[in-house]
């Protein structure tokens, strides 16, 4: 008998029972469609987080400077030092502190943070409107800020600040531009903050140190021979004192992420897949019941020539396109349930191709794999046996 | 065809049940037979050995001469596909087929390409008087529409020997005799004709008549 009569045979055979062979889908639907929510909501989760880590600059390594004993900070020259490594695509020094931004009768409190031209490249955190610092404003220690979004929204409104004067602490400064959205990091939001020359930081802040340097790998292969040269660097000017500084490397920290989340893909989805098991057995329940039912069938095929084989095709058949049309209809409900998600709860979602394809296969595997022992059954039933059944 | 001393015992958990004691029986190519009995006399089940739906328990059963009585399952399909034509008591249509499908289905497991497959069932439900029946189901046809269905089947794939069991049974009388001159018709065209009934105006309609009792042939 040929393939195309069989799945024929199959349709006629489940048309005939629609709700029974609705239900017995439902098990696969709801596994299949489980598998992919819940593998998309793991994926979406660790695209997010992929994604904030990148926002802060590609192939970054970052240097926090603790101290040993009263020497604390790093100065101009450590920084020029680091910069000449082989391998170093730029540094960005960094001073902080807190400051009091006030606009007309609007203040608020914010983050400071003293860079220089190097900063926006490093830190991949460019300008949308107006103009960088550049190295004049750094060498002549001008009063000139860039303002976050958040700032700009809570002290400006929606007046333009560019070429406008603000007061820093009771001290004046001309605003030359406006930072892009950045959103937040590890729980710190990235637009409340001003940025000012790293010279004017200096001396505003009273501290000539540098706490923060961020150093970009002109490739992901050179980082880690530039975070070594940075940390015998840094281990020789703290005189051997491990605690003094700490760096960050911003690609070993995202491989260790994405191999968590992966295993945590890969959880979700088994956990999942286990209520697709239990849908198959659903199957072979009916299955079960379906050749019972059909002995009679069964044995007027039989007498008419049909072979075991032949018998075994048609409830195999039957059973992997009740679980293939189930995986068919738990990829929609699964598509749908991830876009609702992220619709209504606002969680990211992806859903891959391939994880598609797999769960489909998976349902199509599950109701074959169930389907033998009914379909098994079927085909060993003795004409003579299964024509008497009434 | 030949059964030479064929015995058949089923075996149920309290009995032995020996429903065949040693039966032997030629049937010419060409003949029309009908075996007689009333029930409970093992008819029915040398009727099952002859349309190779059983295997004998002992004795051997030569069809075309040659010796069958150890075929496998699958074997046996095969010549019940190719050779022989069933129509039985009820009919045994599948209800969820219309009539084309249903007569179809031999030369489906034959492996026959659709396009022969369609000429010959045809061919066959037109010999039948059921032009206009095709796209029916079998619970919009009467018995005897139905009846003559099944011998459309049974005829499609060109067989040696139709096999009726009791193809009246179920059927008004008019009816019976249309399904027994179809059989007088198919066995004048040259088919071996096989007639297992309990009704002995029926058996007349043969050119022989063997009966059966209590598992003997007297």
């Amino acid at each position: 008998m040929n393939f195309k009569m069989a799945i024929k045979l199959a349709f006629k055979g489940i048309a005939g029972n629609k709700m029974r062979t609705f239900l017995t889908m439902l098990g696969v639907i709801i596994g299949v469609s489980a598998v992919i929510i819940l593998v998309s909501i793991a994926q979406g989760t660790s695209e997010d987080i992929t994604e904030s880590i990148e926002s802060m600059g590609t192939n970054l390594i970052s240097v926090i400077v603790t101290g040993r004993g009263a020497d604390t900070y790093l100065n101009y020259q450590d920084v020029q030092s680091i910069a000449g490594n082989y391998g170093v695509a730029g540094v960005a020094p960094v001073v902080s502190g807190n400051a009091t931004v006030k606009y007309d009768n609007n203040t608020m409190d914010i983050t400071l943070e003293g860079v220089d031209e190097n900063y926006q490249a490093v830190r991949n955190h460019h300008v949308q409107s107006g103009r960088f610092i550049s190295p004049l404003d750094v060498e002549y220690r001008q009063k000139v800020v860039l303002l976050g979004t958040e700032v700009v929204k809570e002290i400006f409104g929606l007046q333009n600040p560019v070429g406008r004067y603000i007061q820093v602490n009771g001290l004046k400064f001309k605003v030359i531009g406006v930072l892009e959205e950045k959103g937040s990091t590890m729980g710190r939001n990235n637009d409340e903050k001003i940025l000012m020359p790293i010279t004017t930081a200096q001396r505003f802040l009273k501290s000539a140190g540098i706490r923060n340097v961020y150093i970009q790998a002109e490739s992901p292969e050179l980082v880690n021979a530039v975070y070594a040269q940075v940390d015998s660097y840094l281990l020789k000017r703290f005189k051997n004192d491990e605690d003094a500084y700490r760096i960050f490397n911003q690609t070993e920290m995202l491989s260790t992420i994405s191999e968590v989340t992966q295993s945590m893909s890969l959880m979700l989805g088994g956990i999942a897949a286990i209520s697709l098991l239990v849908g198959g057995i659903g199957i072979m329940n009916i299955m079960l019941v379906s050749v019972t039912e059909r002995t009679r069938e069964i044995g007027i095929r039989k007498a008419i020539g049909a072979k075991r084989r032949d018998i075994l095709t048609q409830f195999l058949i039957e059973s992997a396109v009740i679980s293939g049309i189930g995986g068919i209809l738990g990829i929609c409900f699964g598509l749908a349930g991830s876009a609702a998600l992220s619709f209504v709860i606002g969680i990211n979602t992806k859903t891959t191709f391939s994880i598609l394809l797999l769960s489909l296969v998976f349902s199509v595997l599950v109701g074959m794999f169930f389907g033998m022992y009914p379909a098994n059954k079927a085909s060993k039933l003795k004409p003579v046996d299964a024509l008497r059944f009434e | 065809m030949e059964l030479k001393n064929v015995t058949k015992v089923y075996n149920t958990r309290a009995i032995q049940f020996e429903a065949l004691k040693g039966v032997s029986l030629k049937v010419q190519k060409g003949e029309f037979v009908a075996i007689i009995g009333p029930s409970g006399s093992g008819k029915s089940t040398l009727m099952n050995i002859l349309g190779c739906l059983d295997i004998p328990t002992t004795g051997e059963y030569f069809f075309e001469n040659v010796e069958i009585s150890n075929y496998s399952e699958d074997q046996l399909a095969e010549i019940r596909n190719k050779k022989i034509g069933f129509v039985f008591q009820q009919y045994n249509l599948l209800p969820k087929l219309n009539a084309f499908e249903n007569v179809e289905l031999p030369l489906v497991y034959r492996g026959m390409d659709a396009g022969e497959r369609k000429e010959r069932v045809l061919q066959a439900l037109e010999s039948l008087g059921l032009s206009s029946r095709i796209y029916h189901k079998p619970a919009e046809l009467s018995g005897g529409q139905q009846q003559r269905v099944a011998i459309a089947r049974a005829l499609v794939g060109d067989p040696l020997l139709i096999l009726a069991d009791e193809p009246t049974g179920n059927l008004d009388s008019k009816s019976g005799r249309d399904v027994l001159k179809i059989l007088t018709e198919l066995n004048k065209n040259g088919k071996t004709v096989l007639l297992i009934t309990h009704d002995m105006d029926v058996a007349n309609t043969a050119s022989r008549v063997i009966s059966i009792q209590d598992g003997l042939i007297i």
